[in-house]
């Protein structure tokens, strides 16, 4: 459990933030550069002094103003990897490993031997930070916060210092720490891509402020959210389990609400839940069940909310069963197919369109995260893109 | 080739360079972490006084160490008193002025190669659990290493020059005070000397060029080691 709020004041910057999380899994704090999200984890670890507020983790508390709480950052025992890796140039990469792990004796809920098999760090460990690549210092940077065996694990934009192969490199490592150790991580970003990627509860901010929290799905319809991405990359996120999986096409028959999708996510087992995120851009509408189309994706619902776009464009929310998906239509199209809310319409989405956003869901549903978890992760990020073994 | 109280010179000098060091080593360190890491009230003035003995005249050093720690002196006394500890006219007393002197250099190399340090790798130590005084020894001071070691190179050259504050505090004693540049300003002044000058001369300009070569090596060394 993390229970986290902070007043700040910097100069002209003030920041002001709350929130929590119940069990395991992945904060994301998402927003543009300036938006306060360093700040935040820097306050959390214990590098900044907040003005005000509380930073509560499972039953410890470590910071609370009110009661002139304040654990020194050494003693926090939180995790922090940063943008920069921060490995100590004096010493190889065993040294840094051992650093945090000689520093916190009796607490051993990850084993060496483990870190380093789950990060792949066992070619490197005789080598020296300057002699690693940026993928390979930030996975070091990730074991040695591990074996110091936080309670909590901040992750400052691990990717960002990476180029688009690295990145690649690197996520599928973390989401196997997500689904493997039971630590719960803060994870800051700037990509909503990673965010919909390992993100179990997402913080928008914006300016110091929260604008719009919850879980991905909910914060993706959020016009909070489209402020920050803006209507490119804007898209409802959707999660369902797989019922089928085609084994020729490599297609699964994803539940979605009352309706069905076809990703293609080859080598995932029925039963696995997976994450889509359904570009507004992307989406066709129809006023009738169309016929004779080659698009495989056809789910049926009714007009939620209409908004005027920049441009002659309209976005426009559908209740598919349970779920919800945004489309953006020009204004021309929705005058000729009279759009309006309550109207019954059909949404199609091409199969194709899908490729490279589709993720495994966080495993927290499923008790038991074991190597298969690992596996399907890896077979879908091969899928994905750039997986480099 | 070298006559005995040319010998007896170059073994006092490097002696009393040596013990020069050694004594200032802490205090500069000290020193280079105060003036690159803490803001207090008068931070500037402290920091002139440091660097005092760079624009004082030896001669002056010398002087107000013979009213500091001279037999009547307040630290003089106190040293004789309790540690049976004399300073004025002897090697140690050639060591301490020595020290003085060459201090600002120490301390500069030290706090320069300070300032570089990142930081951040601190910060880095600290979310892995390390306190105060683990994180100077396991992070800061390794990697201030290089400007550690130039300041002790450089510091035992220079040393090795030092006259106006030595003649002036220590005196200019044969195999207790008398080091290269305090012989070599003897034989100047001794009729028929100037041979033995030279030789001086030579080996003083020796010692400074391997102790600077030397110095250059380590911090290649050491930089090679930490990475680009």
């Amino acid at each position: 459990m993390i229970d986290i709020r902070l007043r700040k004041r910097r100069g002209e910057f003030a920041l002001d933030v709350a929130f929590h999380l119940a069990g395991p899994g992945v904060v994301a704090l998402f927003g543009r550069s300036g938006c306060g999200k360093t700040t935040i984890i820097d306050l959390i670890a214990g590098l900044l002094a907040p003005d005000d507020g509380s930073v509560h983790l499972d039953e410890a508390v470590l910071y609370d103003a009110r009661r002139a709480i304040n654990v020194a950052a050494e003693r926090r025992r939180i995790g922090y990897v940063f943008q920069d890796s921060r490995l100590f140039p004096h010493m190889n990469v065993l040294r840094n490993l051992r650093y945090g792990e000689e520093r916190t004796p009796g607490e051993q809920h990850v084993g060496f031997d483990e870190v380093i098999a789950l990060l792949g760090l066992t070619h490197l460990l005789r080598r020296r930070p300057h002699e690693l690549s940026g993928g390979e210092r930030q996975r070091v940077a990730l074991g040695r916060a591990l074996l110091s065996h936080p309670r909590l694990l901040l992750l400052d934009e691990p990717l960002a210092s990476l180029d688009l192969a690295r990145r690649e490199e690197l996520l599928p490592y973390l989401e196997r720490l997500r689904d493997r150790l039971s630590i719960p991580i803060v994870y800051v970003s700037h990509q909503f891509e990673e965010v919909l990627r390992l993100a179990t509860h997402v913080v928008l901010l914006q300016g110091g402020a929260v604008v719009a929290q919850g879980d991905v799905v909910s914060v993706s319809l959020t016009p909070e959210l489209r402020a920050i991405v803006g209507s490119e990359a804007l898209g409802a996120v959707l999660e369902g389990d797989i019922e089928a999986v085609d084994a020729t096409s490599g297609l699964a028959r994803l539940r979605v609400g009352r309706g069905t999708l076809n990703v293609q996510a080859d080598g995932l087992a029925v039963g696995r839940r997976l994450r889509v995120q359904l570009l507004a851009r992307d989406l066709i509408l129809a006023v009738q069940p169309p016929r004779g189309l080659s698009v495989r994706n056809c789910l049926e619902g009714k007009i939620l909310r209409m908004t005027p776009e920049e441009a002659g464009a309209e976005l426009v929310e559908i209740d598919v069963g349970g779920a919800t998906v945004m489309a953006k239509v020009t204004a021309n199209a929705s005058t000729e197919l009279a759009l309006a809310v309550g109207r019954h319409v059909w949404v199609l989405v091409k199969s194709v369109a899908l490729r490279g956003h589709v993720y495994p869901a966080t495993a927290m549903r499923h008790a038991t995260a074991g190597p298969e978890v690992a596996s399907a992760s890896r077979r879908v990020a091969r899928e994905v893109g750039a997986w480099n073994p | 080739m070298l006559t005995f109280a040319e010998w007896d010179a170059l073994r006092l000098s490097l002696s009393v360079v040596l013990r020069s060091v050694v004594l200032s080593l802490p205090f500069a360190v000290a020193i280079a972490w105060v003036l690159a890491r803490r803001r207090f009230p008068g931070r500037t003035l402290f920091d002139a006084f440091v660097h005092l003995p760079l624009v004082l005249p030896p001669v002056v050093v010398g002087y107000l160490l013979l009213v500091l720690f001279g037999s009547r002196g307040p630290l003089g006394a106190l040293l004789e008193r309790t540690f049976g500890l004399q300073l004025v006219f002897t090697a140690n007393g050639a060591a301490l002025a020595t020290a003085v002197m060459s201090f600002p250099i120490m301390v500069r190399a030290m706090r320069v190669s300070l300032e570089g340090v990142d930081r951040g790798l601190e910060d880095a130590a600290r979310t892995l659990g390390a306190g105060p005084l683990d994180r100077f020894w396991s992070i800061t001071l390794p990697l201030m290493m290089p400007g550690v070691l130039a300041g002790l190179v450089t510091a035992f050259a220079a040393g090795l020059g030092e006259f106006g504050a030595v003649i002036t505090f220590a005196s200019n004693i044969p195999g207790e005070t008398r080091t290269l540049p305090l012989a070599l300003y003897t034989a100047l002044q001794t009729p028929n000397g100037e041979s033995e000058a030279a030789r001086l001369a030579l080996i003083s300009f020796s010692l400074g060029l391997v102790g600077l070569l030397l110095s250059e090596l380590l911090a290649r060394r050491l930089r090679r080691r930490l990475g680009p």
